[in-house]
């Protein structure tokens, strides 16, 4: 695992630790040609609804996921693939859940914006904005009450900081964080736009960071480009919520490259020039770029890592094309709980 | 930006302008989609009554992720035109302050989906406030946007809301069918005294009607309408439900002579039962069609109305054609499955009629 330095927030990057980034950069090359894939399949039609891809903003959830442990949980909105792989879900099945087949890790029912693998950490992802904040602050609580010394990461846009929830959310974190019953850490995905509408214009104050602070929740920023200053920052971070079970808020500026939504093509609220300039700090070739300076990674390894990532998300559209449908029955399934009443334990017992 | 420009002209409180007057154009019709219609109803009312103004996410800049709102910021500017944060609470909570004042706001809601999270709002204050004030004051508001299945939007983006709000007091529901319809009924809720919520079927944006000219056509809340003749079986439906009631009873009609009678109740609060009753004295067969759940539904309300009302005029129990009671699944199949078509239609026409 690369050590964050005491001093500094960025990451090491160091013969030693190359390997790792090195996976680390194949992970987020894969990411993005997997989400390439998905804007392909929505466009000819085998993934429907909404779709919302993280092209852009792959350090993000990639720094972040470095820092955590098995046992972690981590609930997020709707822009939920890269957290699905980032944690290590099957990208057979996370691309047969868009597809809506019987494989998916939701088996088909939840679809691109409601990804859940809970064997991999993830909660879920959600549709309507704001709404998992709370969620996660109570798995935090349950975390620390069942004694255990897991962290929870909710990440969410800037958007869903004006949204009644995250202030409850946020103060109730603030307040159990006092008994140190709260260990979340929340990660403010802050790519500059709700839908079409940009932070200057959604938000009174523009330093989201800083909001937090109003409910005794300790927040800073980071340059969500830069994996190395996320996973710097997610290394101390985690490493302190884990610790005294208070919440955290990471503010990681971004920005996506894609649309809101698959559907977002006109994007009136923005300039192609700005999207230009924004796609000079790619956080792929942030990473790609050290690791060619640090230990000597060639153009070659580069396109070898990159052809990998595509037949992998080709094959994972295969698997998910081949794969069958959920059956009919399959539709009174899970609305309810069809177990009955759960045995408390010996060690459950008051 | 273009958005800034050009600035609202400002009104003064209670300085409104009275109805401009206009060429008659009573007797004309144009075609209309559902969608423009909306947009026709909204802006006709804004350029009659300076206290309208609209709210809304990304409604402005972004012209309404369905277009509704194309061309309104352009026109009546940002104070009119206001392009809220995601704060659906704050969104109706504000217009309904507005409101007590003597503005107009409408309130644009990207999906009714995210209308419960300013439930309290709607159902706790909008909802209470000429009540418990013994009448003092008007809240003269509409809570608007689509609703209803699309095309895999899964359980949160595809719910229907009619019975949710119908329950309430103190508030009016309405679902049009048609565009004549969506405009005339969204001019009646702007002008009107109370807190109205309309609900738009997302996936009749696209339908094309004749729509009157005229910018006095109002349709008056609580009157259903026949908007089909027959004398076998009475289907009651509103939204877009009416639309595939009124596919079936055309096919049944041309297939095997059934003549369905096919009633749209345009509103729900107030419902207007009157047109049902004397439907179901002719045909004595009723079926009742809503997307919605099933279980404490409209589909519920009416059945037990009739049965209150004209149980004797009864051959068979009235029928119910509802979405399945699951929440809405992701995968195509199963929410083809979930969601009611014309062959479930069909079938319990064909109940009440004891043909299997
Ligand atoms: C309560 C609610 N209101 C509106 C929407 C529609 N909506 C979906 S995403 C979105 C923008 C969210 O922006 P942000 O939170 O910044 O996240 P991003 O999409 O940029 O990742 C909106 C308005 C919704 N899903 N839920």
């Amino acid at each position: 695992m690369a050590k964050a330095k005491k001093e500094s927030d960025s990451a090491v990057l160091d013969a030693a630790c190359a390997p790792e980034w090195t996976e680390i950069l194949k992970q987020m090359i894969f990411i993005r040609r997997f989400e390439e894939a998905t804007e392909r399949e929505f466009r000819k039609g085998k993934i429907g609804g909404y779709l919302h891809v993280y092209i852009g903003q792959e350090a993000v959830a990639s720094g972040i996921v470095g820092a955590l442990q098995k046992g972690d949980a981590v609930f997020c909105g709707y822009r939920d693939h890269a957290q699905a792989l980032s944690l290590g879900s099957d990208p057979n099945r996370v691309m047969a859940e868009l597809f809506g087949k019987g494989t998916g890790v939701s088996k088909g029912k939840g679809g691109s914006m409601h990804l859940f693998d809970v064997e991999h950490g993830l909660y879920g992802g959600y549709g309507i904005v704001g709404g998992h904040l709370t969620l996660a602050a109570g798995a935090a609580y349950a975390k620390r009450y069942q004694g255990s010394d897991s962290v929870v990461v909710c990440y969410f846009g800037d958007g869903a900081m004006n949204i009644g929830s995250f202030h409850e959310a946020m103060n109730m974190a603030g307040l159990w964080g006092h008994q140190g019953m709260c260990p979340i850490v929340f990660v403010i995905e802050n790519n500059g736009y709700a839908m079409g509408t940009s932070v200057e214009r959604h938000s009174a104050l523009t330093d989201l960071a800083a909001r937090v602070r109003a409910y005794d929740i300790a927040g800073e920023k980071v340059d969500g480009q830069d994996i190395f200053a996320v996973r710097g920052v997610a290394d101390r971070v985690v490493r302190q919520v884990r610790e005294t079970g208070k919440p955290y808020c990471i503010e990681a500026v971004t920005y996506r490259f894609s649309g809101h939504g698959a559907a977002d093509i006109l994007q009136p609220y923005r300039t192609k020039e700005e999207v230009e300039q924004h796609r000079h700090r790619d956080p792929i070739n942030i990473l790609r770029k050290r690791l060619g300076e640090v230990c000597g990674l060639t153009d070659d390894d580069v396109k070898a890592m990159d052809e990998w990532a595509i037949e992998r998300a080709a094959n994972a559209v295969k698997f998910a094309e081949e794969s069958s449908q959920p059956a009919p029955d399959e539709l009174f399934a899970d609305v309810v709980a069809e177990h009955g009443p759960r045995p408390v334990s010996e060690d459950e017992r008051e | 930006m273009e958005w800034c420009a050009p600035p609202a002209r400002l009104w003064g409180m209670g300085g409104a302008p009275e109805a401009r007057t206009t060429p008659s154009r009573e007797n004309e019709m144009s075609e209309k989609s559902y969608r423009d219609a909306i947009r026709d109803a909204m802006m006709e009312e804004m350029d009659r009554d300076a206290n309208v103004l609209i709210m809304g996410e990304d409604i402005g800049v972004y012209e309404g992720t369905f277009r509704i709102t194309a061309g309104m910021l352009k026109k009546y500017g940002p104070k009119r035109v206001l392009d809220t944060p995601i704060a659906e609470a704050g969104m109706v909570g504000t217009a309904v302050g507005m409101a007590m004042l003597g503005l107009r706001p409408i309130v644009e809601m990207m999906t009714m989906n995210f209308a419960i999270v300013a439930a309290d709002q709607i159902l706790n204050h909008a909802a209470k406030v000429r009540y418990f004030s013994g009448g003092q004051v008007d809240v003269p508001m509409v809570v608007r946007g689509p609703q209803g299945a699309g095309v895999q939007l899964s359980a949160q983006h595809s719910q229907s809301f009619e019975s949710f709000y119908a329950h309430f007091p103190g508030i009016h529901v309405v679902a049009p069918a048609t565009p004549a319809d969506a405009k005339g009924l969204l001019k009646t809720a702007i002008r009107g005294n109370d807190p109205v919520i309309f609900l738009e079927s997302a996936a009749l944006y696209g339908m094309k009607g004749e729509v009157p000219d005229d910018p006095n056509f109002t349709v008056p809340f609580g009157q259903s309408r026949v908007a089909r003749e027959g004398k076998d079986v009475t289907i009651v439906s509103f939204s877009r439900m009416l639309q595939l009631s009124l596919a079936v009873a055309a096919k049944l009609a041309s297939d095997e002579g059934i003549e369905c009678e096919v009633i749209d109740l345009r509103t729900l609060r107030p419902l207007d039962m009157d047109p049902v009753y004397a439907s179901v004295t002719k045909t004595h067969r009723a079926v009742v069609v809503q997307e919605q759940w099933k279980p404490f539904g409209v589909a519920a309300e009416i059945a037990a109305n009739i049965t209150e009302t004209v149980f004797d005029e009864l051959d068979a129990p009235v029928a119910r054609v509802t979405g399945e009671d699951v929440p809405m699944p992701y995968a195509r199949n199963l929410e083809l499955l979930a969601t009611p078509h014309e062959p479930e239609i069909e079938r319990a026409v064909r109940k009440v009629l004891y043909k299997t």
